[in-house]
């Protein structure tokens, strides 16, 4: 019985084997697969990013198409694990996907890159961050580079004079974080800030802050740089507050969604400064549709991933019909490394006016790199204000 | 006697033709299906990874079926085994050495310095007994993974610079290359692993384990696993036979290490690839498949790699489907209900009694 | 004073790890298996009392009873569906389950409550303590959670010693046969066990999730963990043993972390451990293992 139960199994699965192949049937429609984490520890980053493009994905559609074809989208699951990313890449391939949305983490997207350079994909990250990722020259990122925002962050604080004696609180197993403190603690030295403790945790001791915070008290620290995500600083906020620990904390883009934290007390938040690309309570009318959509659809408050998510679809429309402008010829039946090839140079052609693009839109250069400016916004009385 | 134990011997090279058989048909048809174009790009993708956790399940088996300790450790090994070849093939990248042999020889360090590691912390650890030994492995693991995050090598003009600290501490000089880069680990590393060499590794890995398993040494191997007062009593050296399934246990282990840095372009040591959650992931395929069983094992392995990429169609059930399935299957195999169902209604048994009706 | 600080932020840590430990370490005793799934228990129960409090909006005592009967009831279900069957199968067959059920725990949670990870609000309410003209603060939940734990202990070696419950969950540690045999209810003891261990996890989730204010469907694995470490430190299947060991482990991982070194704190934790197992094979607490012929 046992062996007729894995006889039974693997006849299953040679049969889906198969299944895969041979998907030549008539499409109509221009396939945009997406990846990112939807189960695990990181799985709100990619579950945000699948509801913001697929809020995209429905305007567009809704309003006609790309250049008069429909999209249909399909977000696979990588778990975070670059592995299970480049499977979730080939099954959206062997599903005809012509350009990829993804992926939403570093790591994973390091590893996806390989594989989209060498068949030739066109992919537009949404906030994948490291330098690694854009080393092809099919790959184009819709978030700042962890480097750039380290810098940016010193710079900030040196120029603006916010404080002298600062303290990082950082998450040594976590790329992002890492490589923004990296950068920072250089470009500090040219600003003149003294670092007074630079304090790790890692992915498994990330419950418990007081020790870390104790460090940057005792060290008279007046600021304290926390490049890293929300989740750990609602609960780095609560422990110092417990412990009357007030310096000014400033952060980057991963602190945005601490303000719609649900249940979270957002008076801890007051005072906090951060660079982001993306603010919820914004006042303009681009912004107050997408997250009254994303509320009406998904419940939560749209953070910057699913902005940035949502900004990568329009960015990919605006490169097609830049492309088509300029002779290309994109139907559902190009295949995705002729795709590529227009799309690569319509990208530095274009300007998006997007979510998370400011004033100025969003601009490429040829390596891939984002051409934005991060802003710097204070919480005040519980919303972001601009300074 | 004589003849007896005659049988036994040709029934259990029988059974190990039976499975070197099972690696290369399965490798034939792919092949085949691979030249037909009709493999689909997952499954194309998934051949090494396949691979990959066959060859370590194999390596943990020997550990767990045959030498009877539960390690909770073993991708800790891997870990091991994929940062020192990835290690050596980044240092050799631009020296012009021939591809083949330069990983060739990766997949030799691998192997060689999981091995090393397998057998220095098999001299403490060996101790232990039972659930103790488990979590030290498991803590091992842990701490390996742990000191790979901060680890940090650089290579200049002056030789190679080492830190656990940053890599600013490294104080490199203008052209300094990072090797290993804290966090980020080890990037670029060439994709080397193939299909082919994959089950090359899995037939070398069977062939090392079967040879021990029915050599001198592995009797008493397994002595002590069943008994180990008595095997003691008899001469048996408990330390020596120990740490000797345990080394090739984990050398094996490296091995698949090796294939897995050399298959992605990215080698991070994460909770999620070498954790305590990638050693858990590897003793199911273990347990699964019989503990004792190589076959098992592989089949296992292969099994439930596929089974959440098959799934995905289900996209947010997908997980816990899997669960589920492991959970009825784990029921399945060995609640005692379940096998005596399984005995009374075994289509073997029916076919067998249709056949004695038939002749009657 | 700062080194105050620290021991007691390590007190207050490990006490949350004794109480999920002790909980471990029932269950080790009695069932003589690794319930890898208790620390996906104190999830479930993190967020009954969380929605409890933010959807019903209960009072913070009234949730945390529902919490321990969520908990409490999920418990003897996990142990009737899944562990029963395999009662007399291998032991790491029962692991693997344990395993399944861990996943399962965690992505039903995911489906039901979401990726975001929510923010707990503290249930323990009274201002913290200033000792020492304020240098010595000492938040009010640490002192909640130190004076718990060690009522929980007394409370459970008192029960194992006085009740005849108590003295028959003993008896079925000792010898399961031999309990039998004399007329212990084995099955209805193990279900107590499993019941006790799992409303002992609500308690630690509501604990640590009040001291560390996050809530993500995984949030119990990685304290699980360190709290099985925990029990092992201490010698798993003894009371005091997860007590000790869970108190220890706290303390270690937060000194290591203030005077050696951030980043490696977790080896330092794992590596102190490896050392006691190395001088002590069976833990602080543990009986040393007779070996019969």
């Amino acid at each position: 019985m046992k062996k007729v139960v894995s006889v039974l199994l693997t006849a299953a699965l040679a049969v889906s084997m198969l299944a895969g192949c041979g998907s030549e049937e008539k499409k109509d429609a221009l396939y945009i697969g997406g990846i990112g984490p939807t189960t695990g520890g990181t799985a709100i980053y990619g579950t945000a990013v699948k509801n913001g493009a697929q809020i995209a994905v429905d305007e567009i559609n809704a309003a006609g198409g790309i250049s008069g074809y429909q999209i249909e989208y399909k977000f696979e699951d990588d778990q975070n694990d670059a592995e299970k990313a480049v499977n979730a890449y080939n099954t959206l391939k062997d599903w005809g996907m012509q350009i990829l949305m993804g992926t939403v983490t570093t790591l994973p997207c390091v590893g996806v890159v390989d594989k989209t350079g060498a068949d030739n994909m066109f992919q537009v990250t949404p906030s994948a961050s490291s330098t690694d990722v854009i080393k092809g020259d099919n790959v184009f990122q819709i978030c700042f580079t962890d480097p750039n925002q380290g810098t940016k962050s010193a710079e900030y604080i040196g120029e603006n004079n916010l404080a002298k004696k600062v303290a990082i609180i950082y998450d040594s197993s976590d790329v992002y974080s890492s490589g923004i403190e990296e950068k920072f603690v250089e470009e500090a030295e040219n600003q003149g800030l003294e670092i007074v403790s630079a304090e790790a945790f890692t992915a498994d001791s990330k419950t418990d802050f007081s020790t870390q915070l104790r460090k940057a008290q005792d060290a008279g620290a007046e600021l304290v740089f926390l490049p890293i995500y929300y989740q750990e600083s609602s609960i780095i906020l609560t422990q110092a507050d417990a412990m009357g620990f007030d310096p000014i904390f400033f952060s980057c883009d991963g602190m945005d969604g601490i303000l719609t934290m649900e249940n979270f007390d957002t008076s801890l938040a007051e005072g906090v400064m951060l660079l982001t690309p993306f603010a919820a309570d914004a006042e303009d009318e681009a912004t107050k549709k997408f997250v009254s959509t994303y509320k009406e659809k998904y419940g939560d408050t749209p953070n910057q991933f699913a902005a940035d998510a949502y900004d990568a679809v329009y960015t990919i429309k605006e490169a097609i019909e830049q492309a088509v402008a300029d002779g290309a010829e994109i139907t559902p039946k190009t295949a995705s490394s002729d795709i590529c090839d227009a799309l690569k140079t319509a990208m530095t052609k274009i300007n998006v006016s997007g979510l998370t693009g400011g004033e100025d839109g969003l601009k490429w250069a040829e390596t891939g790199e984002v051409n934005k400016e991060p802003k710097a916004v204070k919480i005040e009385n519980g919303v972001y204000v601009g300074m | 006697m004589k003849k007896i134990d005659l049988t036994n011997m040709k029934k259990t090279t029988k059974d190990h033709l039976v499975t070197y058989g099972m690696v290369l048909v399965v490798y034939v048809i792919v092949q085949i299906m691979l030249a037909s174009g009709s493999l689909s790009s997952l499954m194309q993708g998934l051949l090494v990874p396949l691979t990959i956790y066959s060859v370590v399940a194999v390596g943990l088996n020997l550990c767990v079926g045959y030498l009877g300790e539960l390690s909770l450790g073993h991708a800790g090994f891997m870990c091991v085994g994929a940062f020192s070849s990835a290690f050596f093939t980044k240092c050799m990248e631009h020296t012009g050495m021939n591809e083949s042999v330069r990983f060739l020889l990766a997949i030799v360090i691998g192997t060689l310095v999981a091995a090393l590691f397998g057998f220095l912390i098999g001299i403490p650890v060996l101790r232990l007994r039972g659930d103790y030994l488990a979590i030290v492995t498991l803590a091992f693991g842990e701490i390996i993974k742990n000191v790979m995050n901060v680890l940090y090598v650089g290579r200049d003009g002056s030789g190679f610079h080492f830190s656990i600290k940053d890599s600013a501490s490294l104080n490199m000089a203008e052209d300094g290359e990072m090797i290993i880069n804290g966090a980020k680990g080890i990037t670029g590393t060439p994709h080397q692993s193939t299909f082919t060499i994959g089950v090359i590794l899995i037939l070398v890995s069977l062939f090392v384990v079967f040879n021990l398993v029915n050599s001198r040494s592995g009797r008493a191997i397994m002595a002590i696993r069943d008994n180990r007062i008595a095997a003691e009593s008899v001469g048996i050296n408990i330390t020596k036979f120990k740490l000797l399934g345990f080394t090739i246990s984990a050398a094996i282990a490296g091995a698949g290490g090796v294939l897995y840095a050399h298959n992605l372009s990215t080698l991070t040591a994460l909770p999620a690839n070498f954790g305590y959650n990638m050693s858990i992931m590897i003793l199911v395929f273990v347990v699964l498949g019989g503990m004792g069983s190589f076959r098992g094992s592989i089949i296992s392995a292969v099994l439930l790699t596929m089974l959440p990429e098959v799934l995905r169609g289900l996209s947010d059930y997908r997980m816990l489907i899997y669960a589920v399935v492991l959970i009825a299957m784990m029921l399945f195999n060995w609640a005692p209900k379940a096998i005596e169902w399984r005995e009374r209604h075994s289509i073997r048994d029916r076919l067998r009694n249709r056949k004695t009706k038939e002749v009657r | 004073m700062t080194f105050l600080t620290h021991l007691i932020n390590g007190i207050s840590l490990g006490s949350i790890y004794a109480i999920i430990a002790l909980g471990y370490t029932m269950v080790y005793g009695i069932a003589k298996m690794l319930n890898f799934a208790h620390g996906d228990v104190i999830m479930i129960g993190c967020y009954a009392v969380f929605m409890s409090m933010s959807s019903l909006a209960l009072p913070p005592a009234v949730s945390v009873v529902l919490a321990i009967v969520v908990c409490t009831v999920l418990g003897i279900v996990i142990e009737k569906v899944a562990y029963k069957p395999l009662r007399k199968a291998s032991p790491l067959a029962v692991l693997i389950t344990a395993i399944g059920v861990s996943y399962l725990l965690q992505n039903i949670a995911l489906l039901l409550f979401g990726a975001d990870s929510k923010s707990f609000q503290s249930i323990v309410a009274f201002p913290p303590l200033k000792l020492a003209g304020g240098n010595l603060i000492i938040p009010s939940v640490t002192i909640v959670t130190v004076i718990l734990c060690i009522v929980i202990v007394a409370a459970l070696l008192t029960f194992i010693k006085k009740t005849k419950a108590g003295q028959a969950m003993l008896a079925v540690s000792e010898d399961k046969e031999a309990a039998q045999l004399m007329g212990v209810n084995v099955n209805g003891t193990i279900s107590l066990t499993f019941a006790i261990g799992s409303g002992l996890a609500a308690v630690a989730g509501v604990l640590l999730c009040s001291a560390y204010p996050t809530l993500t469907p995984y949030t119990g694995s990685m304290p699980g963990i360190k709290a099985f470490t925990a029990a092992v430190f201490g010698g798993i299947g003894s009371i005091w043993g997860a007590f000790v060991g869970g108190i220890l482990l706290g303390v270690i991982e937060i000194l290591g972390r203030a005077y050696i070194s951030s980043q490696l704190s977790d080896a330092i934790v794992f590596a102190v451990l490896i050392l006691v197992l190395l001088v002590k094979p069976t833990g602080i607490f543990g009986k040393p293992i007779h070996e019969k012929v």
